[in-house]
């Protein structure tokens, strides 16, 4: 499916199987994502989307196959998981910021409990992070005065605080009003064009038009496609996809 | 009412060993039974069934039971103390535990799942999870049936009484005994010495419990 090389991939799937009792949530996954690659994950709901997100840094686990990131394989549990999630940002679909820490802790808290970056510096390169997503000024609020859009940048810059080698995005606009919708893609665009490594899942179809060097179509918890945004959204090969993108466009 | 003024140094002595019972029991009890509450939500199987075992013990049998274990069977078994109080704090603080514990993990329930996943996920291991994430958000919302809980405490501190030890209750028996014909004056005083413990504790909780609450 894809032509790359596993040993240049920074997140590696390889046949990753997992069952929710009966249903088989993901079938035979293999991906590879290269590093500075930005992979956008599209696909009805139900298709494994999310749970394929979510077991790349483990908060689901997996029946068989291997996830690597960056060579090691995931652990199981413990310290090295932890220090393994530690690289890998995870912004989620309904923010999960800290409800009783400000939005400044909730930036500096993984820095400075998990890194061991001592208060002053995490303090400044947390402020420079939330400039940067455009919400300085909300520094000393609590999560719940913010709007979600708000919310949500907040939210990535807390997963960047952590310097992670790739960020995994999980439905990070679904729970969003419509208007706060593009200040949250315009934070991930930027960050994109700086060459992180990103793993969306999303609905949204012009980010992965704009943003994405993959798109990659699942449906029934298999990976039915893999192309460039041109590609796919010009010349869908399947006819799952195709019956998709039609559902897409005429609304 | 002259028996309770004539006695007055009595109850008070009897106040402050109440006072002083239910603040170390609770103390113990408290952290013994936040522990308690993390071992039944640890990933470590040996942890929760052990938390569950001792909570449902514990739970479901009588103060007295407890009461009698301490002052009566540990003794026999080798633990020997001093005085009868050492046995009392062993009881109230160990019966106290199991409820406060069942009121920590409903509370940890009550923490919505994606916090302790977004902990996770930049890198927190469990202990951490537990004691930045989950736990100061758990404790706020379970501040009231705490409270409860230290209520309840504080009136189960009587069972002492038939333990020999000095408590308001036992001089409250002891003063109802000298002064038989005044018997509900003495009780009515010592009810009175209990609300002024209890009372205060539940301004207390909704005092807390609004100055804590935290807005989702």
């Amino acid at each position: 499916m894809t032509t790359h090389v596993p040993g240049d991939a920074l997140v590696s799937l390889n046949a990753v199987n997992k069952h929710y009792g009966q249903l088989h949530v993901l079938k035979d996954i293999n991906l590879q994502v290269r590093k500075g690659e930005v992979v956008v994950v599209i696909g009805p709901s139900g298709s494994g989307k999310s749970t394929l997100c979510r077991a790349i840094n483990r908060l689901e686990t997996i029946e068989d196959g291997s996830i690597s990131i960056d060579g090691k394989v995931l652990p199981e549990e413990g310290k090295e998981l932890a220090q393994l999630r530690a690289d890998v940002g995870m912004v989620f679909q309904s923010f999960n910021l800290f409800a009783h820490k400000t939005i400044l802790e909730n930036v500096t808290l993984g820095p400075i409990k998990v890194k061991g970056v001592n208060k002053a510096t995490a303090d400044k390169e947390a402020m420079a992070l939330l400039e940067r997503v455009g919400v300085g000024h909300q520094a000393p609020k609590l999560p719940a005065q913010l709007s979600g859009g708000q919310q949500q940048r907040v939210a990535i810059a807390r997963a960047l605080a952590m310097k992670p080698k790739v960020m995994l995005f999980d439905e990070p606009t679904s729970a969003l009003d419509p208007e706060m919708i593009n200040e949250v893609l315009d934070v991930m665009v930027q960050l994109a064009k700086e060459g992180m490594t990103m793993i969306v899942v999303t609905h949204e179809m012009g980010f992965a038009r704009k943003a994405a060097d993959r798109v990659v179509f699942m449906a029934d918890g298999q990976i039915v496609e893999d192309a460039t945004p041109e590609e796919f959204f010009t010349n869908p090969k399947s006819d799952r996809a195709k019956d998709f993108l039609s559902k897409l466009l005429t609304h | 009412m002259d028996v309770i003024i004539e006695n007055l140094p009595l109850y008070w002595e009897g106040f402050l060993r109440t006072l002083f019972l239910s603040a170390v029991s609770g103390v113990i009890a408290l952290v013994l039974g936040t522990l308690l509450a993390a071992a039944r939500v640890s990933p470590v199987a040996a942890l929760r069934g052990f938390s569950m075992v001792y909570v449902e013990v514990l739970r479901n049998t009588p103060l007295t039971i407890a009461f009698f274990f301490a002052a009566i069977v540990l003794p026999r078994l080798g633990v020997k103390f001093e005085q009868f109080e050492i046995a009392a704090i062993i009881a109230l603080s160990t019966y106290t535990a199991a409820f406060i514990a069942e009121a920590v993990r409903s509370g940890v329930n009550s923490v919505p799942v994606g916090q302790a996943e977004a902990a996770r996920s930049i890198g927190m291991g469990f202990g951490q999870v537990l004691s930045l994430i989950i736990l100061p958000q758990a404790l706020r919302t379970v501040i009231p049936p705490l409270i409860n809980i230290l209520i309840a405490l504080v009136k189960n501190s009587s069972v002492a009484g038939a333990f020999f030890v000095l408590e308001l209750f036992g001089y409250g028996r002891q003063l109802a005994n000298a002064n038989g014909d005044a018997v509900i004056t003495v009780l009515l005083g010592t009810a009175f010495f209990y609300l002024l413990l209890t009372v205060p504790l539940g301004i207390l909780a909704s005092t807390v419990e609004r100055k804590v609450a935290i807005a989702r």
